[in-house]
């Protein structure tokens, strides 16, 4: 009988399976840490039509988060500003200043600003911005020292699992609503009492946090 | 000669003047004959069922691009064709897994015929049964969430829920129904291998092969790890649709709610797939002139397989409706009267019964159980009334549930009905490829057969069985 072929297809073979083997498992380890590594482009600034420099106008200026973010107590969304917003200030400072070109665009087409979305949470999560604020989760706990950022870039991965370590556990991480909007606030050493409190005072439902249908809906 | 032989049917397991030789003359040929030599009725068959894999791929792009709204399912009937489907093609793949794992363990030698198709049929129908909940999820992308793996959501698979025991049974199925099928036709192989004459047809069924030697020991390991693999997938015959049916019986619709579920699926799966065998046999038996190969000794098995599990089915339908009587709860009273009587789906209950009970019942007559065009016509009225089966369970149970304001009619849209007459399409096309290219009958397992047939008679059971077939002497 005439062999099709050559003697050392053998060895190819069984090395195959068992480098098929290698290789498979080398792929279940290595996309969970590549996950983890990219990390859902945490740090990585975003490139936006306007250099706009947060610790500026939050550090320097004293602007308050809600002059621009003005939904962010009442609303699901915190708002992105209009240009009108921006004018308020600008159609009397740094006047045709080259770096706000896209904001004297915006502003004689009547047209918003496309400003790249940071935060890009899936349609089928339902988050509440004024939910966590009224219940006491400070812009900082999620947002980082944004009155710091000269750029805007994520602190947090805004991953599901990271939603879902304050989710099971919300007293790790609330904070009075009178902090909230402290950029540079330290949890005290016994945060732990302090969050268990919070929860009785704000009526945290613990049990509902951890629902699917809380945040898909 | 084949003509001669052609015409002579038989009861006996093996057909007369059946050797190695014409075996492999009548399974190998058609297999290694040149395309040009493509019988017509392959073409027509292989064309038709592409056309309906075009009509299949088609309602897939537009499911993925437009969403499930395509389908006619809304609250409350939220699970309606595309489950009803998945349920009725993974049933028909029972039948393969039971010939192939259980009859061989439990000594049968009619299996040896019919096992090679009935495996692959069990294979194709678990690919059309798998993508159907995979479609069904609405970002079928991301059907590996279902998986647990080390993810970033912080979550696991909700392990209390049968729909995560599905994935589990579906895949470890499918996984040891295509290493079953695949080691069955290892010998095949080599044996095609070996006679083959084209170079492609040397590399492919030499790579398929693995360097198969035929030698006593390998057949030693083989023949254990064949036996080891038929004791695995003996009890998938029972799990697999066990947990299907826990899918339905582990909630709270009536109708649904039973406990009885479990072993009255697995004797459905049974029978539809049974069915399926018969729709495939007496054609290929015909069309490859295996009449000798397969006789009516397997039409007549068969048969006799689809009328016991028809009536454990048929018997599971009446428990259900006395369940509901018996249970005095409000609501199962309701959902068997509506079952039966309501206005909108009475028809289906009674399609349901003329096909899976008064269509069988001619089986109890031999001259029907050896009739091949008879028993062709009861395996479609079986397939329509299994599929029917399951709409009644899934679609009329969920149309009128416990509140009177989210009561609601279900109708399938055209896209529903696309994907199933599209999924015909995807099963006919990797079956007729598989009649192209790979033996159609084990018949390594045929030759051993034979052999066997010659020194010793066909099993022990045999002159039990020749008193009372009334066989014809052995020749």
């Amino acid at each position: 009988m005439p062999q099709y072929f050559p003697p050392n297809v053998n060895a190819f073979v069984r090395w195959s399976i068992l480098g098929g083997g290698a290789f498979l498992v080398a792929l279940l380890i290595a996309l969970p840490i590549y996950a983890r590594t990219v990390n859902n482009a945490v740090g990585v600034p975003v490139e936006q039509p306007i250099a706009f420099a947060h610790n500026l106008h939050v550090t320097q200026l004293g602007i308050d988060c809600r002059y621009c973010h003005s939904t962010v107590e009442v609303a699901a969304s915190a708002n992105v500003p209009s240009s009108h917003v921006c004018m308020t200030c600008h159609s009397q400072i740094r006047l045709g200043a080259p770096q706000l070109e896209a904001l004297w665009l915006s502003w004689e087409q009547d047209l918003p600003i496309r400003w790249n979305r940071v935060h890009d949470m899936p349609g089928f999560a339902y988050f509440d911005h004024s939910a966590h604020l009224t219940n006491g989760v400070g812009c900082s706990t999620c947002h980082g020292r944004v009155d710091q950022m000269a750029g805007m870039w994520k602190t947090e991965p805004m991953t599901m699992g990271w939603c879902m370590e304050c989710h099971r556990a919300p007293e790790r991480f609330l904070r009075p609503r009178s902090e909230v909007f402290n950029m540079a606030y330290q949890p005290p050493s016994d945060q732990l009492t302090l969050g268990r409190e919070l929860v009785v005072a704000y009526d945290v439902n613990t049990n509902k946090l951890i629902q699917c249908s809380t945040c898909h809906r | 000669m084949r003509a001669s032989v052609d015409a002579l049917e038989t009861t006996r397991v093996l057909g007369p003047g059946q050797t190695s030789a014409v075996i492999d003359d009548t399974v190998h040929t058609p297999v290694l004959a040149g395309p040009t030599r493509t019988p017509l009725w392959w073409w027509a068959g292989f064309g038709i069922s592409a056309a309906l894999l075009g009509l299949y791929l088609v309602s897939v792009v537009h499911l993925i691009t437009r969403g499930t709204g395509i389908f006619g399912n809304n609250m409350p009937v939220a699970w309606a064709m595309p489950i009803i489907n998945f349920v009725w093609w993974i049933g028909i793949g029972h039948a393969g897994t039971l010939i192939s794992a259980a009859l061989l363990l439990f000594r049968q030698p009619w299996r040896t015929s019919i096992n090679r198709f009935a495996e692959a049929m069990t294979i194709f129908a678990v690919v059309c049964a798998g993508l159907y909940p995979i479609l069904h999820l609405g970002r079928p992308w991301v059907f590996y969430w279902l998986l647990p793996y080390p993810n970033t959501f912080g979550l696991f698979p909700q392990f209390r829920s049968p729909l995560a025991w599905d994935l589990f049974a579906i895949s470890a199925y499918a996984t040891v129904s295509l290493v079953f099928w695949y080691i069955g036709l290892i010998p095949d192989l080599a044996t095609l291998r070996d006679s083959a004459r084209s170079r492609f047809q040397k590399l492919l069924y030499g790579v398929l092969a693995l360097g198969w030697t035929g030698s006593a020991r390998a057949w030693t390991r083989y023949m254990r790890a064949y036996l080891i693999l038929a004791a695995l997938s003996f009890p998938l015959v029972l799990s697999v649709h066990s947990t299907i049916a826990l899918d339905f019986a582990v909630s709270v619709v009536p109708g649904w709610n039973n406990t009885i579920m479990p072993p009255y699926f697995v004797a459905g799966a049974v029978f539809a797939g049974f069915a399926m065998v018969l729709m495939l046999a007496i054609p290929l038996r015909r069309a490859f002139h295996l009449r000798n190969v397969i006789t009516m000794r397997h039409l007549d098995n068969s048969a006799k397989l689809l009328l016991g599990t028809g009536m454990i089915v048929v018997y599971g339908y009446a428990i259900e409706l006395f369940m509901a009587w018996y249970s005095g709860v409000e609501f199962e009273l309701y959902m068997a009267y509506n079952r039966v009587f309501g206005e909108e789906y009475w028809w289906a209950f009674w399609a349901l019964i003329a096909c899976n009970f008064l269509a069988i019942q001619p089986l109890w007559f031999r001259r029907v159980r050896r009739n091949p065009v008879a028993l062709f016509v009861i395996a479609i009225f079986v397939s329509i009334g299994m599929w029917l089966e399951r709409f009644v369970i899934i679609v009329v149970s969920l149309t009128r549930d416990f509140l009177l304001s989210s009561w609601f009619a279900y109708v399938p849209t055209f896209w529903d009905w696309a994907l199933y007459i599209g999924s015909f399409g995807l099963f006919g096309t990797l079956f007729f490829l598989f009649l192209r290219l790979l033996p159609v009958v084990a018949t390594s397992e045929m030759k051993e057969m034979i052999y066997h047939d010659e020194h010793h008679g066909s099993d022990y059971f045999e002159d039990i069985r020749s008193e009372y077939y009334g066989e014809e002497d052995r020749t």
